[in-house]
């Protein structure tokens, strides 16, 4: 019941991958599988039978021309995914810019979606890009949303056009009317205007939300969404849809665990793409939406694409071209590494946030959820009290320099043994990424969509010779 | 008339449907939100029912769902204290400020604390509340600790001999370890001045099978003794809450109908199942 979409599709391919030839009624097997993932991340009933419906239709189609053994599965694997990513949208889309200034982005949502902090964090991602945004404070229902917005807005360092104190006083439709004049007097480029949360069936705030948008002519409206939302995501878009009309998706709240199903339903209902995903409560967990990041996350391939992209920010471009340079060449990853890569990551902030993105995440969900912070000081604490040689070198590692290191990280030797024992086996898994040969549930060439399969070098120990001298005598023969 | 219950006149008297019936009634039962898993169970239940009275039958096997804790709110002899908590914009603070004047309109005297001193805001929030309704609302300085802003609330409480204690607190996903850990705190804390009477997590009515998580994951950290639902008077039917009942046997105690304060009453269950079946 608590797993996550992402194990569950997991599970549903690594059952198939175990078969050596698919047949039909394989495929309705991993269907069905794939159904009751669906319906239990929230993916309204009748986008789950369109979706069951394609895939099987597809995967039965491509089945006759594969060639046996497990591309068989990845084939399926890939019209799912292929499926998924059509359905969330395709081609992320970007905000229009208006013509004249200011390009007007106007927010709509049910209450406590995270309007008004998604409208900071907008206002912060447009103005890092040169833009003079403006908020405007048009939730005069809530009460202290204009404060809030006003505190967002400082701390953004964004103006906030708050003529009306708010707590159900003033006129949100003359505020968002004002704002503009005001935004297009002081030559701001685009305005940001917060609404009041309404409900879909509430048809005097529809009909308010409709006049907001009369008056102020948005050139995008963005209906903003909690990613937790069930099965009401289905009326309550299409309420809005018909209500005041949107441009636009925005995701929030995607830093929980639930995933997807929101997502799924919505885009396919509303034919309207997702822009925006909204990852935390600080002003910069936002990001544009990326289809084929979603899809991947979904099927538990982990978001290495943007996964990178928050390394790139943090690690010095010397430190990740040399990770680059040494992941192609097949040398070991070190304890060195390990620790460089610890420090930079300190830097990029949350890090079960980051460890979520990795591939194969889906199966560690529960570790990563429990993932202690502090760990990053402790763990670095440990390789900090090795030497060099240790470092590159940790077999080294007996009892006695165990002791010493426990010693001198104020740790105990069961900490160090099992940071040893962690970076063991994922520098063994790293090898057999690099390798091809996938960790068990993940397809072969997907994990690491970019990474190519250049001097993987020849697994030594493959070669060892066999315990049993007859089979022995025998490889050696 | 909801799918359901036009599903319910047409299965009267008769045990010949066809499977598009089955699966509109799956269809209508999934999105209440109650989950596959519950869906599955109403439904299998569901077919075996031939009798004229088949909708009594059906709200009685969803009846039995609901937890056998009771639903009645927690009241004890001197100052109840109660901890609201949940996810981020679920309504925690619209729910104090309702179950305060809840408690004030019953003659009982009640102290706030403002214990979401992260959300921007959120204190001047619960203080407008405090000041519409008319009760105390004991508040620190933004971004302090939550657990010192609620532990000096617990002491006014106790000072003024107030009948009711409510700790607001900051909305946090039940994935971040780090903010489960700041809340299992702030009721440490608290229960040095007195013990907390009352953990009651708001759910949104929208929330979807997740909603299972957030209760599951919040109980392990603050022990939740009931569920307030919040926003059921949208679209959405909350069904989760039925599924949290079910699995967790956490019981739901409020159901919250608006964002006035008068838009809050004790949990009915009959109200609540027929709601889901509408």
């Amino acid at each position: 019941m608590f797993e996550s979409l992402t194990s569950r599709f997991s599970g549903a391919f690594s059952s198939l991958r175990s078969k050596g030839k698919i047949s039909s009624s394989d495929i309705e097997t991993t269907c069905q599988e794939i159904r009751q993932a669906l319906l239990e991340s929230d993916v309204a009933l009748s986008v789950v039978e369109d979706f069951i419906a394609d895939i099987r239709q597809k995967s039965l189609g491509a089945l006759p021309t594969l060639q046996s053994g497990t591309n068989q599965a990845n084939a399926i694997f890939e019209i799912v995914n292929a499926s998924l990513i059509e359905i969330l949208g395709g081609q992320a889309r970007r905000v229009r810019f208006a013509k004249n200034p200011p390009t007007v982005i106007m927010l709509a949502g049910l209450q406590g979606a995270g309007k008004t902090t998604l409208a900071g964090k907008l206002a912060k991602f447009y103005a890092e890009q040169g833009n003079t945004p403006l908020l405007v404070a048009s939730d005069l229902q809530r009460p202290n949303a204009v404060t809030q917005l006003q505190v967002v807005g400082e701390s953004v360092n964004v103006p906030v056009f708050a003529p009306e104190p708010g707590n159900g006083r003033g006129n949100p439709v003359k505020v968002a009317k004002d704002g503009i004049e005001f935004a297009k007097s002081k030559m701001y480029n685009m305005v940001i205007v917060d609404t009041a949360g309404r409900l879909g069936v509430d048809e005097d705030l529809m009909k308010q939300a409709s006049d907001i948008r009369d008056a102020i002519n948005p050139d995008e409206i963005l209906f903003v969404v909690d990613a937790m939302i069930g099965q009401d995501a289905v009326r309550t878009s299409q309420a809005f849809l018909d209500g005041v009309g949107f441009d636009g998706v925005v995701l929030t709240k995607l830093d929980g665990d639930a995933r997807g199903g929101a997502a799924l339903s919505i885009a396919s209902m509303t034919k309207r793409p997702i822009m925006f995903a909204s990852t935390g409560e600080k002003l910069h967990e936002f990001d544009v939406f990326y289809p084929e990041r979603m899809a991947s996350r979904i099927l538990g391939l982990g978001d290495v694409a943007t996964l990178a992209e928050q390394a790139k920010k943090a690690f010095d471009t010397d430190t990740s071209a040399k990770l680059e340079a040494k992941f192609a060449s097949g040398e070991d990853f070190t304890l060195e590494d390990f620790l460089d890569q610890l420090q930079a990551m300190s830097k990029m902030g949350n890090m079960s946030k980051l460890l979520g993105m990795l591939p194969g995440a889906g199966q560690m969900k529960k570790q990563i959820e429990n993932f202690d912070e502090g760990e990053i000081v402790r763990t670095t604490a440990i390789v900090q009290s090795m030497t060099p040689t240790e470092r590159r070198d940790p077999k080294v590692l007996n009892g006695s320099r165990r002791a010493r290191i426990a010693l001198g990280s104020g740790r105990k030797v069961s900490d160090v043994n099992n940071l040893v024992d962690r970076f063991t086996a994922a520098q063994k898994m790293m090898k057999q990424v690099r390798n091809g040969g996938m960790p068990a549930g993940m397809p072969p060439g997907m994990a690491m969509p970019a990474m190519p399969k250049v001097n993987a070098p020849v697994n030594k120990k493959k070669k060892s010779k066999s315990g049993n001298p007859a089979k022995r005598a025998q490889e050696e023969g | 008339m909801g799918l359901f219950s036009k599903f319910i006149a047409k299965i009267k008297g008769t045990n010949d449907f066809s499977p598009a019936d089955w699966a509109e009634l799956e269809q209508e039962l999934l999105s209440s939100d109650v989950g596959p898993k519950l869906a599955k169970e109403f439904l299998d239940a569901a077919k075996k029912v031939k009798s004229d009275n088949a909708e009594e039958a059906l709200i009685e096997i969803m009846t039995q769902n609901l937890s056998k804790s009771s639903h009645e709110p927690i009241t004890v002899n001197g100052t109840t204290t109660i901890m609201v908590v949940g996810v981020n914009g679920t309504g925690k603070t619209t729910s104090v400020a309702k179950l305060a004047s809840y408690y004030k309109r019953n003659g009982k005297s009640v102290v706030l604390a403002a214990g979401d001193t992260f959300r921007a805001a959120a204190v001047d929030q619960l203080k407008t509340w405090g000041e519409r309704i008319g009760v105390l609302v004991i508040s620190g300085k933004e971004n302090g600790d939550p657990a010192s802003v609620a532990f000096d609330g617990a002491q006014n409480a106790q000072k003024s001999q107030s009948d009711v204690f409510i700790i607001d607190t900051a909305g946090r996903l039940h994935n971040k370890s780090d903010l489960m850990a700041e809340l299992a705190k702030v009721k440490r804390v608290v229960e040095k001045v007195s013990p907390i009477n009352e953990v009651l997590l708001v759910i949104d009515a929208t929330t979807g099978q997740n909603g299972l998580q957030q209760a599951k994951i919040f109980t392990e950290s603050v022990e939740v003794t009931g569920i307030v639902l919040s926003k059921l008077d949208g679209s959405a039917k909350g069904g989760v809450a039925l599924a949290i009942e079910a699995e967790l046997g956490i019981p739901i105690k409020w159901i919250g109908t608006g964002e006035s304060e008068g838009d809050f009453a004790p949990f009915d269950a009959q109200s609540y199942i027929k709601g889901l079946l509408a």
